[in-house]
């Protein structure tokens, strides 16, 4: 058998035994569409040079990579930070809403559903349908309504109505449920844009290109800075993982490239109040596809913690899944604490305040033994605006 | 031929199943429910195994499932409840439920602990037709338990037609693209069924989703071999504590 790459699904949405598509029959119609067309739409001359425009006038690409060279001194080695925080919207987020509202434009469909958990995803996602004059339905768990409020707000003045989740931990799994119900009752006029690299095929794959880019431009601008194109270790926070997705992709395929994931531990992995998906999980089927998931013996799906409302997710993506199970991925976790420990840091010493998502993976540098021969690059998928009340908690605790 | 099969021999119209969720609305009410529907006219039971992301359900039959939850129903718990419930119920009794719990509990022990109390057929909403055909369908029919898929107005005819070949016991036909419990014109949904009625399906058609009283039971039942009610009759147990008032009421209501 020939040896498959690592980016690719199968054609029916397998990374090895992680994937496919299992949705009731009320969304067939919907998701078979997306299968058959979304390779062909988004690779077509018209979208490639509408959706590569948008990137760069709009959102501002490609965001630099920094050599953050004080924090690399504190760890002995190189670090570069991708910066998706200087996106607009303030995290990589915006790249995939781009991608799949034009993507829908070309389905023709008028109405634009989304889930969001720390409210990137929905701010993102509300903002191009500002541009485009879409209708935006946002779901959102009413906890983090409520710990990510200045999102919320923007939700609103860009237009979006924000509805929302009172079932289960009121989170992101809980808004992705709803968004999901959205799209069985609404089967003909409306798109559903996925924040991650889950859900049903062909979204994990499709998430994954768009976010590519992230990756696409490291390879060049680090070769520009070093004169390699391959950094030792890609690091990145994972929720649903799309971050990390987009980091990883073009070198997924790199062996010498070690791919670190780190999750949110919560309070610890064994406090019971974590997200430490690949830690805690057993394979399952949440939202449409076979993946690692938080569940109970019973299997029912388990109530995550972390103080990133991002990264408040019982479960990840498939591809991640399958990075796991065969060991090409480095999975860390890093708890509350050391994250939010590790924004500070990052502030201090580089003058950038992260998202407490990205600060998860700005923790798990602690984890790695690194040397003056790495060269490690970081993605910062997002900026802490929205994390300042939590971070003045912390302040104010001092 | 199947439980299921022996009364669409008998009576192919007007059939009328029920659905109720396992452990709701106590932990040990699933016997008595069952048995208040046997004795009240339903021809099928639809017994819904809890979960905690129930997507293809509407709100009034997730929060029963959360209470049964709360209660502390499992799937292990189920099937000790149903232990010797042949000795009292004979209509069919359907499993529904999703596929995470199920895979957890393992799929093929499920199927055969299912098999061995007297189930007769499953409907696992987010099983997909490819991994039935590649994985777990040799399991189901292995224990001889039939499996019904459902079909939407969204449903092209030639994948009706191939769901059709892969159903066993009868197909569920959604009657609005919708979680249950959604109300919508029922005008669409008589032609929709009109054109599953003139495919000539090889399996009856049981219309679910949306069907709460005598009225729209009849006009489902007037396209189709019957109807599943689910929401409504969750909603009557939730407005009556006696159960065996409940059903009474709401099952004369409905067929009366
Ligand atoms: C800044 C930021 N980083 C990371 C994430 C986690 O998502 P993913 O794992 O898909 O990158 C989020 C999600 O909201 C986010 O806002």
């Amino acid at each position: 058998m020939a040896i498959q790459s690592y980016q690719k699904p199968d054609d029916k949405g397998y990374y090895g035994k992680f994937g496919g598509a299992y949705i009731p029959e009320m969304l067939h119609r919907n998701v078979e569409e997306l299968v058959s067309k979304y390779m062909d739409i988004i690779y077509s001359a018209s979208f490639q040079k509408e959706y590569n425009n948008l990137l760069k006038d709009y959102v501002g690409r490609p965001s630099p990579l920094f050599l953050a060279e004080r924090l690399s001194k504190q760890f002995n080695t190189t670090i570069y930070l991708k910066r998706e925080d200087l996106n607009h919207t303030g995290a990589h987020k915006i790249n995939n809403a781009i991608g799949q509202v034009l993507l829908a434009q070309r389905l023709g469909k008028k109405r634009i559903i989304a889930e969001t958990g720390a409210g990137q995803h929905g701010v993102a996602t509300a903002t191009v349908c500002a541009l485009m004059g879409l209708e935006c339905i946002v779901y959102m768990g009413a906890v983090d309504i409520e710990r990510q409020a200045p999102n919320v707000a923007r939700m609103k003045m860009l237009g979006a109505k924000v509805i929302a989740a009172t079932s289960g931990s009121q989170t992101l799994k809980d808004a992705t449920n709803e968004a999901i119900r959205d799209w069985i009752n609404n089967p003909t006029d409306t798109h559903y844009v996925i924040g991650s690299v889950v859900g049903p095929h062909p979204y994990p794959d499709m998430v994954a290109r768009f976010q590519s880019i992230i990756s696409e431009e490291i390879r060049w601008q680090l070769k520009e800075k070093t004169g390699s194109e391959l950094p030792t270790h890609v690091i990145a926070c994972v929720g649903g993982g799309s971050n990390a997705a987009g980091a990883f992709y073009h070198f997924l395929d790199e062996p010498s490239v070690k791919l670190v994931a780190v999750e949110a531990a919560g309070l610890g992995v064994d406090s019971g109040m974590s997200a430490a998906t690949t830690k805690l999980g057993s394979i399952g089927v949440l939202h449409g596809s076979k993946s690692i998931v938080m569940q109970t013996e019973d299997g029912q799906v388990v109530e995550p913690h972390s103080i990133s409302a991002g990264l408040d997710y019982p479960g990840i993506g498939p591809l991640h899944a399958h990075l796991f199970d065969s060991g090409r991925g480095i999975f860390l976790s890093a708890t509350d604490e050391e994250s939010v420990q590790a924004a500070f840091n990052l502030t201090k010493q580089e003058g950038i305040i992260p998202a407490l998502e990205s600060s998860h993976a700005l923790a798990g540098l602690h984890q790695l033994n690194l040397t003056d021969k790495d060269v490690v690059v970081l993605c910062l998928s997002g900026r802490g605006d929205k994390d300042m009340s939590t971070y003045m908690k912390y302040v104010d605790a001092e | 031929m199947s439980r299921i099969q022996e009364i669409f021999k008998h009576k192919n119209s007007n059939v009328l199943n029920v659905y109720c969720t396992a452990g709701f609305p106590k932990l040990d009410s699933t016997l008595e429910v069952m048995r208040a529907l046997q004795d009240n006219g339903a021809d099928l039971i639809e017994l819904g195994m809890p979960y905690s992301d129930p997507l293809a359900d509407g709100p009034v039959i997730q929060a029963s499932g959360s209470i049964a939850l709360k209660n502390g129903m499992t799937i292990a718990n189920l099937f000790k409840q149903l232990k010797d419930f042949r000795k009292e119920i004979n209509v069919p009794v359907i499993l529904m439920g999703y596929m995470n719990p199920v895979l957890q509990y393992g799929f093929e022990r499920f199927c055969a602990d299912a098999a061995a109390v007297g189930v007769d057929g499953l409907i696992l909403p987010d099983l997909p037709q490819y991994e039935f055909e590649t994985e777990y369908g040799d399991i189901i029919k292995k224990y001889g338990l039939d499996f019904i898929f459902l079909v939407t107005p969204e449903t092209s005819e030639e994948r009706v037609r191939q769901i059709d070949e892969l159903s066993s016991g009868f197909l569920y036909a959604v009657s609005s693209s919708s979680t249950t419990g959604n109300e919508k014109d029922f005008g669409l949904v008589e032609k929709y069924l009109q054109r599953l009625q003139n495919l000539k399906l090889k399996n009856p058609v049981l219309v679910g989703f949306g069907i709460k009283d005598k009225q729209t039971f009849a006009s489902a039942a007037k396209h189709a071999n019957g109807a599943i009610i689910g929401s409504a009759y969750i909603k009557a147990l939730n407005e009556n504590s006696n159960v065996k008032v409940a059903t009474k009421e709401f099952l004369h209501a409905v067929l009366g």
